[in-house]
């Protein structure tokens, strides 16, 4: 059986992928037909049209043939094209996966690089035009916002912040550092390295800094694009990655200033001052306009309850907004779009659905990986069609002089910065960071930017940028998995959050805060616990709407996991065996204290049966919805023979049911802490969100028993469902939200109590037969209970 | 703030070796102890009590318990202690003691061992080895004691499914009739192995004198 399903699947996938080339080689060649005949139709459309106006005017007369089919390529063009770049985007993911092996062995960017330079060929080929794809304006305000935005707003904010002096460093200070030492030894190398006549030796010393700036920077999308493969610890992946973030600022300010220096022509000692206090506003108006944008979407989102449809939106336009605000002031966009995000994550996800938070998770996703796929693409084919001049030494030294710089600067900072961490970084660290200092697109941008004027050596620049990013993707990131294995660096640890680690997060934040306060220096923690009171108390009260606000963060992650755990029950139709990793028979009968004093047989029966319906109530009521109109009759009077009642058969079946739940229960219960998937590549881990059903995997087990298995969210601050609201909500408006009910636990208890004694003794022997697991368990189980 | 100081000087090269702390740490810790104790020999619990930034802290009880925990002082007694001393203080206080960065992996496993020793001397108040379902149940009420009105009984049911995880990792075939008496301290371990605690139990001790110590007895 196993061996069939393996060829199946093998063939299946070949299938998938030769249906995948033909419909990709169909779309090329559409391509370059469309754009072959773009550039003919639009001498024609002149007379075409006068053609057209001729003929209305004549069709009385002239008696012409109606065209039953016409071509009108022009009307369409620009959404076209649009539309067929993403969709051989698209497709060309999709083949990435269905070639065996290849996407562990070359990342995915580089495979993108390489189709977009296919393509550029391609159509150069066919003697036409590139077109200039990766046009600054389409990339800086249409391809990028995604991609931060989906960075920004999953940031995992606890270890960005317990490191973040850290990360500025590496970002303001090593920045720095690498453009000055970069283009200064550029310039060097230019005036002394070669022939004065050589078109080298006219670059002036600012614009081989303005090189310098542009090149420096450690670019996010290809780091996010690579790392992502990789699966490093949290500590370097947040290291690098917030590195690349927050470096934005630096190359912003340096940019400008060298540009308008190298227009200008000369420097004062009040420009350089100038410059570093820019540097302090675009930074930090940069994330003050984040805030503000994330402030009113948090507050937006407050009075959204209405209106669930178009949530999503709002934390859309406002990110949006956030950037491009910050843009009008040439203020750093990406720290701004990264602070709405992280600012206004908690409460948004506090207020609105739970059906708006998964569209916003897939739209985000679904963008940024579009947006990544395209900004490849399109790097490959603006290298076929850019203007290049290539010129050895220059290049050479470039890329030399880039990786020694990044080398120092990693080495250097460490050293100053390990005398202030708690856990240092080592060698390894070290040198994955050095490694992982990418260059892409945003560095192309910026390139392509410059003014041809102020810059005629601007094709040797982008020459030397893009064999830059063609060095450091591809070696390095081709080179960075196999390094990471043979360097043995710790990789991420699967985050199986339960709720024990949950319970004592929370304990020892507080006890190392009451250790600081009795130390008496305001530590790391000590402020940190101020921000929460902050938050807990002002803040969260104006933006999140009615009672989740006073909503412990202990008690919502608990709500979450309960949630969790009765999705996948449902999902799984009930009938499905659920694994667990440690195959457990542990229930709650196991760890409930019995009264110490009575000896075993006969335990004080009362106190233990009124427990036990406690919890079976509170279990099926919280985690079993659908059953719900169906078990308030297995409540504890009718389970048990009723007097009145003689239908003995009745009785079995209840019985049967009850055990069933009961058995369930006992292996939901369990799986409070469930494993994660394994790694997989990085469009799959993007795609696939903690609470959606259909990214689950499902691979044999040895024992033959299908295991699911659920990745959980990553973790962070919880981010908590508003349950209440739109399940109340859901039953007014909505039929068909077959979603599961939480209830509040204050419900009212139904305080009938008839023979107790016969129905506690009858109510024991019940247990017990539900919890001894008999052969027959499995044959029913299949007869799922669930309507 | 600066009465007559009997520092006692050459107790501390041996209070370094005990505590690991160095001399410049212990200085300042001592500097604390005066203000804490009003320059006296010996801290009370309403010393450590009248400290306003413990106010907002829901554990601040049994913080302030593990102070005087005999379990705490690395010389296997057990009971509690109304007074404690210089040398009982700093004891406490090296638990959170960040490791260094050069130690081995075994002394790295010990000081992890210690620290989640102190967690779990934390938890057990009754000191009879195991964190039973009540204990637990009252860390989590604490836990949640300053966020308003809780109802019990989600306390309570978070605590039970903790210890159900706990059980159900632990111990994972169990008959019906069996009861798992609590959290052992090997269990306690194998559930909290996720987090590191070597690196997240730890406190920066002052080098250098700082000026921002606020004395504990002044009503701010």
């Amino acid at each position: 059986m196993p061996s069939r399903t393996v060829s199946h699947g093998a063939s299946g996938r070949l299938r998938g992928l030769f249906l995948v080339m033909v419909l990709v080689f169909l779309e090329g060649s559409v391509f370059t037909v469309a754009v072959a005949s773009s550039d003919q139709h639009s001498p024609i459309t002149a007379h075409s049209g006068s053609h057209k106006a001729t003929d209305h005017g004549s069709h009385n007369n002239t008696g012409k043939a109606f065209p039953v089919l016409d071509l009108n390529y022009e009307n369409v063009r620009v959404p076209f094209e649009i539309s067929l770049w993403v969709l051989l985007a698209s497709l060309m993911k999709l083949g990435f996966h269905l070639v065996p092996h290849l996407s562990n062995i070359v990342p995915e960017s580089c495979l993108l690089i390489v189709v977009g330079l296919l393509v550029g060929g391609i159509i150069r080929g066919t003697g036409e035009t590139v077109p200039p794809v990766l046009d600054s304006k389409l990339f800086f305000y249409i391809l990028l916002p995604p991609i931060i935005l989906d960075a920004g707003y999953f940031l995992p904010i606890r270890p960005f912040m317990e490191n973040l002096g850290t990360i500025l460093i590496f970002a303001v200070v090593g920045t720095l550092w690498n453009a000055f030492f970069v283009g200064g030894l550029l310039y060097g190398v230019c005036q002394i390295g070669t022939e004065s006549s050589s078109i080298l030796s006219r670059i002036g010393l600012l614009q081989c800094l303005l090189f310098g700036s542009i090149i420096s920077a450690v670019d996010p999308v290809a780091v996010l694009a690579v790392f992502e493969e990789i699966h490093i610890n949290e500590l370097l992946h947040i290291l690098v990655f917030g590195e690349s973030l927050l470096n934005d600022a630096v190359t912003v300010v340096l940019y400008h200033l060298f540009e308008e220096f190298s227009g200008i022509g000369s420097v004062t000692l009040l420009k350089g001052f100038l410059g570093v206090i820019s540097f302090f506003v675009v930074a930090l108006g940069g994330v003050l306009v984040g805030v503000l944008y994330g402030i009113l979407a948090a507050f937006t989102s407050r009075f959204t309850s209405h209106t669930r449809v178009i949530e999503p939106l709002f934390v859309f336009l406002y990110s949006y907004m956030a950037y491009l605000s910050a843009e009008i002031f040439h203020l750093s966009g990406i720290m701004a779009l990264i602070a709405c995000g992280a600012v206004m994550r908690p409460y948004v996800e506090a207020n609105i659905s739970h059906k708006s938070h998964t569209t916003i998770k897939y739209f985000l996703k679904m963008w940024s990986s579009v947006s990544e796929t395209l900004i490849f693409i399109f790097l490959g084919v603006a290298t076929v069609a850019g203007p290049h001049d290539w010129n050895w030494t220059f290049v050479t030294v470039t890329v030399i002089l880039c990786l020694v710089a990044r080398v120092i600067g990693v080495v250097g900072l460490t050293f100053i910065i390990n005398k202030f961490r708690i856990v240092k970084l080592t060698t390894k660290d070290q040198f994955i960071i050095a490694y992982g200092g990418l260059r892409g697109a945003i560095a192309f941008s910026l390139g392509f930017l410059l003014n041809k004027e102020h810059f005629p050596e601007r094709e040797i620049f982008l020459t030397a940028i893009i064999t830059v990013i063609f060095f450091t993707v591809f070696v390095q990131g081709m080179t960075i998995k196999p390094l990471v294995e043979l360097l043995a660096v710790k990789k991420k640890q699967e985050a199986k959050r339960s709720i024990n680690e949950e319970i004592h997060t929370q304990f020892l934040d507080h006890l190392l805060t009451g250790i600081e306060d009795i130390c008496g220096h305001y530590g790391h923690h000590h402020w940190k616990d101020k921000l929460n009171r902050f938050n807990k108390k002002y803040v969260k009260k104006c933006l999140i709407a009615g009672e989740r606000s006073k909503e412990p963060q202990l008690i919502a992650f608990y709500h979450k996991m309960e949630m969790k755990q009765a999705i996948q029950l449902v999902e799984s139709g009930g009938g499905i065996k659920m694994p667990s990793a440690v195959p457990s028979t542990v229930s709650m009968q196991n760890i409930q204290p019995r009264p110490s004093t009575k000896p075993a047989p006969e335990r004080a029966i009362p106190q233990l049966s009124k427990n036990k319906e406690e919890e079976i109530r509170k279990i099926l009521r919280t985690n079993l919805q659908r059953t719900r109109q169906r078990l308030r009759s297995y409540n504890r009077h009718t389970l048990v023979a009723d007097p009145y009642e003689d239908g003995l058969s009745d009785l079995f079946l209840k019985k049967q049911k009850m055990f069933q739940i009961e058995k369930k229960l006992k292996e939901m219960n369990t799986y409070l802490t469930v494993p994660a998937p394994p790694p997989d590549s990085p469009t799959m881990c993007r795609a696939r969100l903690a609470s959606d059903p259909q990214a689950y995997s499902i691979k044999p087990a040895s024992n033959k028993v299908p295991m699911i298995q659920v990745d959980l969210a990553s973790p962070q601050s919880p981010d908590s469902v508003n349950l209440l609201d739109e399940f109340g909500q859901a039953n007014q408006q909505e039929e068909e939200e077959q979603g599961l009910m939480m209830k509040p636990p204050s419900r009212p208890r139904e305080a009938k109590k008839p023979s107790e004694e016969d129905e506690a003794k009858d109510q024991q022997r019940l247990m017990r037969c539900l919890s001894d697991p008999g052969p027959s368990a499995d044959e029913d189980e299949d007869g799922a209970f669930l309507p | 703030m600066g009465a007559s100081q009997t520092r006692p000087e050459h107790n501390y090269d041996d209070l370094t070796d005990k505590s690991g702390f160095s001399q410049e740490q212990i200085k300042n810790l001592y500097q604390r102890f005066q203000q804490l104790s009003g320059n006296h020999e010996k801290i009370s619990r309403d010393d450590l009590d009248r400290i306003p930034a413990l106010n907002n802290n829901p554990i601040r009880k049994q913080i302030i318990t593990a102070f005087f925990d005999k379990r705490n002082q690395h010389q296997n007694d057990v009971g509690s202690l109304d007074e404690i001393g210089f040398e009982q203080f700093l004891m406490v206080m090296s638990h959170f003691r960040p490791v260094n960065s050069t130690a081995t992996e075994e002394e790295k496993v010990t000081v992890r061992k210690q620290k989640l020793r102190f967690l779990f001397n934390m938890h057990d108040t009754d000191n009879d080895g195991i964190i039973t379902l009540d204990e637990y149940r009252t860390v989590v009420e604490e836990l949640l004691s300053q966020s308003g009105a809780i109802e019990t009984e989600v306390a309570r049911s978070i605590a039970d499914a903790a210890m159900l995880e706990v059980a159900s990792t632990n111990v994972p075939h169990m008959a019906p009739d069996d009861f798992y008496e609590g959290i052992t301290f090997e269990h306690f371990e194998q559930i909290l192995k996720g987090i590191e605690m070597e690196s997240r139990m730890s406190i920066r001790f002052l080098d250098m004198n700082t000026a921002t110590m606020r004395c504990g007895k002044l009503s701010s």
